[in-house]
């Protein structure tokens, strides 16, 4: 099963490659795996979707809460959250279809970010759900080159990561 | 005042009350060396960066000290790799600081220069480049901490040239805070009661013993609760010393190698209480048929342990010291007949024991040596003499856990979770240097004695009067048992020549070599190599086709069991 795991980490040098050689070493799988800087510039958040059984994932969580650096691991797939992944596409616009790849990015709510003579870059954001439903839909009509970010997540309501009433890092059981 | 990194470095060990460490000079830490030049840091020169780390989790695993050891950048660095990743599978708190080139020349592929922090990532609980010199003495504390406490392991510190030679006002930090770093401690108490409840309620229980028990220093409160409830006790390699072997409820070691009654009982228990063991492979065998029919409580401060191989019913997270106590001070409130209670599977462990004891066929009195025999004498002569031994890899480690008694904790020192070849002559010399009277015995191949064999000019030259026990017989001992076994009996690569002659080569290095050719030398030369005031080479040229068993086959379960 897929799911979505929101980390807090040191902002430092190396931390990321701690988070992924752990999941290589281990044998892990990443799906996608995003990091950015937040609200406070010394804790990133990264954001990664992985897949495997519930030992599998139990693991992962209790091998990600034993790196020194991170703070705090959440898996938000049970919990209601909020996903979105950004997409660029770029795609072959011709005569014929330039009014059609409009039409479907409309639909979509996409953004046309780049036109050329021969080429339309498209900005599309969304759940993946959607960010793979308009894939599926511009790739006939000549699809050139994709770009990912991945996907971020936050857990809906006021409730924050970083507060104390969320299971704390090591806890008694 | 202000110091430089280097005095940094020295001063801080000091304040930390550090009294050994282990090293070899080399470009990049020169600084270093020239701060530790009549300092009152006491440093043991090596011959090898990899003896060196060896000989730091050696007299680690003897004192429940920190090990600390200093190396060179490059190559110095990376022969510490095998010694960390050792360090590591085996939960021993070390420091291994390494020398790197200046910080501006990071990743220029500067002379000497490795990325060591890059290289040992996986096989450290945490590393630091150190970029600043200000941040030194903090990083020094935080290594310290975080490699002693919480699940123990390796921390890599890594020095780059300018910063030992930078200056900085000197100031140790008095405590640590990590703001995502707090390993649990005490067990939660309904955890803990309902452990005891299953206790009460189970009617063939074993208690499965790990190297947790050693490092949380809890043997003497493990030994209460045994005694008291009458639960049977083994112990896997790692947890060898953590109850005395010769007790009517000691079943010795488990798994592959382990002993008919332990496989049996842990075949047939109802409740199984693993207790700062991991359910490594080389215990459980095939993973879906060990232990079938029982309830599982683990214990461990590594909440990522529970879990990994094995379910666990009842899991409890934190230190063991303080789980014993508590399940002590209920078995203390309770008033179960414990001896009444567990007196039929008592019964059945006696006649396992007596059925299928450990066994070999002894040799006859001018035949050739068995090796078990060696191990079988060593232990008559050192008994009584509380010895501390360390272990190589491969046969002679088998039959070392097999056929020695132990009577208290750290007296063992095995490569557990990795099997180095090569870690058992230096982590007896690591154990010597934290104690030089204590009589200190390395029990090793032929084979693998070879691997770190340099460190014998590191003995001669400190003092460190470590008796050896190499069982020569000219095998790689392990690897031909399973060709005999597994694959057809060709037996590729694992017949060595009996190349170097081991009482010549002690010679050469000024130790003393004596050689046993014969049944009847076996005892002389033990005799004779434990009262000796120097290192000692003994050499037993012992029977090539002897095998370890009983044996589980890899992947197999205890029906597959090899008896000898």
């Amino acid at each position: 099963m897929k799911h979505t795991i929101t980390i807090l980490v040191e902002n430092r040098f190396g931390v990321l490659s701690r988070v992924s050689g752990l999941f290589s070493g281990r044998g892990f799988n990443i799906e996608s795996l995003t990091v950015g800087e937040t609200e406070d510039p010394a804790v990133s958040r990264m954001t990664i979707v992985t897949r495997g059984d519930d030992k599998i994932v139990e693991q992962i969580n209790k091998q990600l809460n034993k790196l020194i650096d991170v703070i705090k691991v959440r898996d938000v797939t049970a919990e209601e959250f909020v996903d979105r992944e950004l997409m660029l596409v770029k795609v072959s616009a011709t005569e014929k279809n330039r009014a059609e790849i409009l039409r479907i990015t409309d639909i979509f709510r996409g953004r046309i970010v780049d036109v050329s003579p021969k080429a339309y870059t498209i900005e599309v954001t969304g759940s993946d759900g959607k960010i793979d439903a308009f894939l599926e839909i511009i790739k006939p009509l000549g699809l050139k080159e994709v770009a990912r970010t991945g996907k971020i997540a936050l857990s809906r309501g006021s409730k924050m990561l970083t507060e104390k009433n969320n299971k704390d890092k090591n806890n008694g059981r | 005042m202000k110091l430089s990194g280097a005095q940094i470095f020295v001063e801080s060990l000091l304040k930390e009350g550090v009294d050994l460490i282990f090293g070899y000079p080399g470009g990049a830490v020169l600084p270093l060396y020239d701060a530790l030049y009549k300092s009152k840091l006491k440093h043991l020169r090596v011959r090898h960066e990899q003896g060196a780390v060896h000989m730091a989790d050696g007299y680690s695993r003897a004192t429940g000290r920190c090990g600390i050891c200093v190396v060179t950048s490059g190559p110095g660095a990376t022969n510490t790799v095998t010694g960390i990743a050792n360090a590591y599978m085996d939960s021993i708190p070390l420091l291994v600081f390494t020398g790197q080139v200046n910080v501006e020349m990071i990743g220029n592929d500067a002379f000497q220069e490795a990325d060591i922090i890059g290289i040992t990532r996986p096989c450290t609980k945490h590393s630091f480049l150190v970029r600043d010199v200000r941040d030194l003495a903090k990083t020094i504390k935080e290594g310290l901490y975080i490699a002693t406490t919480g699940k123990p392991g390796p921390v890599l510190i890594d020095l780059p040239k300018n910063v030992l030679l930078a200056t900085a006002d000197f100031s140790y930090p008095k405590s640590v805070s990590i703001r995502s770093y707090h390993p649990t401690y005490e067990g939660h108490p309904a955890q803990i009661k309902k452990a005891f409840q299953a206790i009460k309620s189970a009617s063939k229980p074993v208690l499965y013993i790990g190297g947790g028990m050693i490092t949380a220093n809890a043997g003497k409160e493990l030994y209460k609760f045994a005694m008291k409830t009458k639960i049977p006790v083994t112990t896997t390699l790692m947890g060898m010393g953590a109850f005395p072997s010769d007790n009517a409820i000691s079943l010795g070691m488990l798994g592959m190698h382990g002993t008919y009654s332990a496989n049996m009982a842990v075949h047939e228990t109802d409740l199984l209480l693993a207790l700062g063991s991991r359910f490594d492979d080389r215990v459980t065998g095939k993973l879906d048929q060990f232990s079938p029919s029982s309830k599982v409580v683990h214990v461990d401060i590594d909440p990522g342990s529970i879990g990994k191989n094995v379910s666990a019913d009842i899991p409890v997270v934190g230190d063991l010291l303080d789980i014993m106590k508590k399940l002590n001070q209920h078995v203390q409130k309770d008033k179960t007949g414990w001896k009444e209670k567990h007196k039929d599977w008592l019964t059945q462990i006696a006649e396992w024991k007596k059925r299928y004891p450990l066994k070999y066929k002894p040799a006859k009195k001018d035949g050739k040596i068995k090796p078990q025999q060696v191990i079988e004498a060593i232990d008559e002569f050192a008994k009584d003499k509380s010895p501390i031994y360390s272990t190589e890899v491969g046969q002679a480690q088998m039959w070392a856990a097999q056929f020695l008694s132990f009577t208290e904790p750290r007296t063992f020192l095995s490569s557990g979770g990795l099997g180095t070849m090569g870690f058992g002559f230096p982590a007896a010399l690591g154990a010597q240097a934290a104690d030089q009277k204590r009589l200190v015995i390395c029990i090793a191949g032929d084979g693998s004695i070879q691997m770190n064999i340099q460190e014998l000019a590191t003995a001669i030259e400190n003092g460190l009067n470590v008796k050896v026990a190499i069982l020569n017989n000219g095998t790689l001992g392990m690897v031909r048992q399973w060709q005999e076994f597994f694959h057809g009996k060709r037996y590729s690569s694992s017949i060595m020549p009996n190349y170097p002659d081991f009482v010549k080569l002690a010679e050469a290095y000024g130790a003393v070599g004596l050689r046993a050719t014969k049944t009847s030398e076996v005892k002389s030369v033990i005799k004779k190599g434990l009262s000796v005031n120097k290192p000692v080479f003994m050499e037993f040229v012992c029977d090539p086709s002897e095998n370890v068993f009983p044996m589980v086959p890899a992947g197999k379960t205890v029906k597959d069991m090899m008896l000898a």
